[in-house]
């Protein structure tokens, strides 16, 4: 069990979200920085998908009631265990009644929290005072740190439906503008601000999104959809963000320029595979 | 009809039938519902299928998809497909209508509140296609008369069971969230516990209670 004394806004709780449902009008969700949750829960000996600690923010102030091995991937935060500093990326013991203090970020803004036997009760908002309870804890872990991927600005994408709509000045705008991520972005989608963009196409009927799509809505600013993103959408598709590159939006903090890159499906699918590979071969040697 | 198949990502594949921003039409809807109840078979690397309004969005594990192939079977599932009559559930649902936007719907269509309540209720929708919330349904089939366009500023809160027009289509909202369409009425059908009452094949038709 865990103790939780003070915890930052918008975190919460979450797994790796839900495979399908988008056809009942379910969103994804899941952890916004996946991969980082799955090398987390790796590092502590967990399955690849076990809940964790979603953190948007610090302060985290948590009391461990049970031994338990830890580990935070993702955003850059500052980890102390009875105030001995830790390391990001790196599985650290703590015993039952030792104080787990996480501030920050201080770079990047998601960062995924494991704990060894994962966190029960389903992905939710998490307050202050609640006691967390964990599972049956797996193997310990063998092998300590991992190294991190770097986050760029860059995010890899490939033409939507509508990208052929727009005009070629226009298109040009797309992949060389800055887009910068406006503070009302969150879980649901990054808003983008730049020069703003136009088509003749009004609102489309209504058909399934994805995390990762760029939707052009009236006004001009485009909005890049997060894992909590509605199942289905009416704007026109300019973009979708590749699959490998999806945990850069996790990281993207408000005033942060993206710019998109132009990608082809092979090698968008070879970067999925790269990513998929690397976890698999993470969890083979931890295992 | 034109029907194309174009990507969406690399982890999706859309079936477009006809423009994107057509006016909704029942015979097309029920020809692509009809399309993944009666002629499509489970493919390797698809992970779901999501029905859009004239549109079927395929989710794929891109590593496992086969394109070409996909592509080619979604092609031939449409030419196979028929507009029939829907075989699921017709839904009686009851209906308070008394919506914030009902007055000014019924000046807009020049018709008298009763007027609007006799129409609407009148009619029998097709559940077209689940979206924006859990348990939301597209319904077709809304009168012409009725068809008003969205707000342009949608409002911050629409109150859950809210029955709306947006456009040519209807639906009740099954949670509180913000929303753009005409409010007229009330719905108190539980519409989403875990699963959605209303699926793509079922029908509705709304009473109006005393």
């Amino acid at each position: 069990m865990l103790e939780l004394m003070k915890i930052g806004p918008g975190s919460r709780v979450e797994d790796l979200g839900r495979a399908t449902g988008r056809a009942w009008g379910l969103a994804q969700g899941g952890a916004f920085d996946a991969p980082a949750l799955q090398r987390a829960n790796l590092l502590v000996g967990n399955a690849p998908g076990a809940a964790g600690i979603e953190l948007a923010s610090g302060p985290l102030r948590l009391r461990l009631h049970r031994d338990a091995w830890l580990a935070v991937c993702g955003a850059e935060f500052a980890i102390t265990l009875d105030g001995r500093p830790q390391r990001m990326d790196w599985a650290f013991a703590a015993g039952a009644g030792q104080l787990l203090a996480i501030d920050g970020p201080l770079r990047g803004q998601r960062a995924l929290l494991a704990v060894q036997g994962g966190l029960q009760g389903g992905a939710r908002l998490l307050q202050a005072g609640e006691s967390l309870q964990l599972g049956e804890p797996g193997r310990p872990p063998r092998v300590r740190g991992l190294h991190a991927p770097t986050w760029t600005p860059q995010l890899r994408a490939l033409p939507a439906p509508e990208y052929q709509c727009l005009e070629p000045a226009q298109r040009e705008r797309l992949w060389t503008q800055d887009w910068r991520v406006a503070p009302q972005s969150d879980r649901m989608g990054l808003r983008l601000q730049g020069e703003p963009l136009a088509l003749r196409l009004g609102s489309l009927l209504s058909h399934g999104v994805q995390p990762g799509l760029l939707q052009l809505p009236p006004g001009g600013q485009p909005i890049l959809l997060g894992v909590d993103a509605q199942a289905t959408g009416g704007y026109p598709r300019l973009l979708c963000v590749i699959a490998a590159d999806l945990w850069k939006l996790a990281q993207a903090r408000p005033g942060a320029a993206l710019r998109f890159q132009r990608c082809t499906p092979a090698a968008a699918r070879a970067a999925l595979a790269a990513q998929r590979a690397d976890l698999d071969a993470l969890a083979c040697w931890l295992a | 009809m034109e029907a194309r198949v174009l990507p969406q990502g690399e982890g999706a594949l859309l079936l477009q039938i006809g423009a994107v921003d057509a006016a909704p039409e029942i015979g097309l809807q029920r020809r692509l519902l009809d399309l993944v109840a009666r002629c499509w078979k489970p493919q390797p690397g698809v992970i779901e299928l999501v029905p859009g309004i004239h549109n079927l969005l395929l989710r794929l594990d891109p590593l496992r998809a086969d394109n070409a192939t996909l592509r080619r079977l979604l092609l031939a599932a449409w030419e196979q497909a028929e507009a029939r009559e829907p075989k699921g559930r017709l839904h009686e649902l009851g209906v308070r209508y008394e919506g914030e936007d009902l007055e000014a719907l019924a000046a807009h269509a020049g018709l008298s509140t009763r007027e609007v309540v006799a129409l609407h209720s009148g009619a029998v929708y097709d559940v077209a296609a689940l979206g924006f919330q859990p348990g939301f349904a597209y319904l077709l089939g809304l009168p012409a008369a009725l068809q008003m366009p969205r707000l342009a500023q949608p409002r911050l809160r629409v109150p859950a069971g809210s029955l709306a027009i947006g456009g040519a289509l209807c639906g009740v909202y099954p949670a509180a969230s913000p929303g753009g369409w005409r409010l007229i009425g009330h719905c108190e059908a539980p519409l989403f516990d875990g699963e959605p009452l209303l699926r793509p094949g079922d029908r509705v038709r709304f009473h109006p209670h005393a």
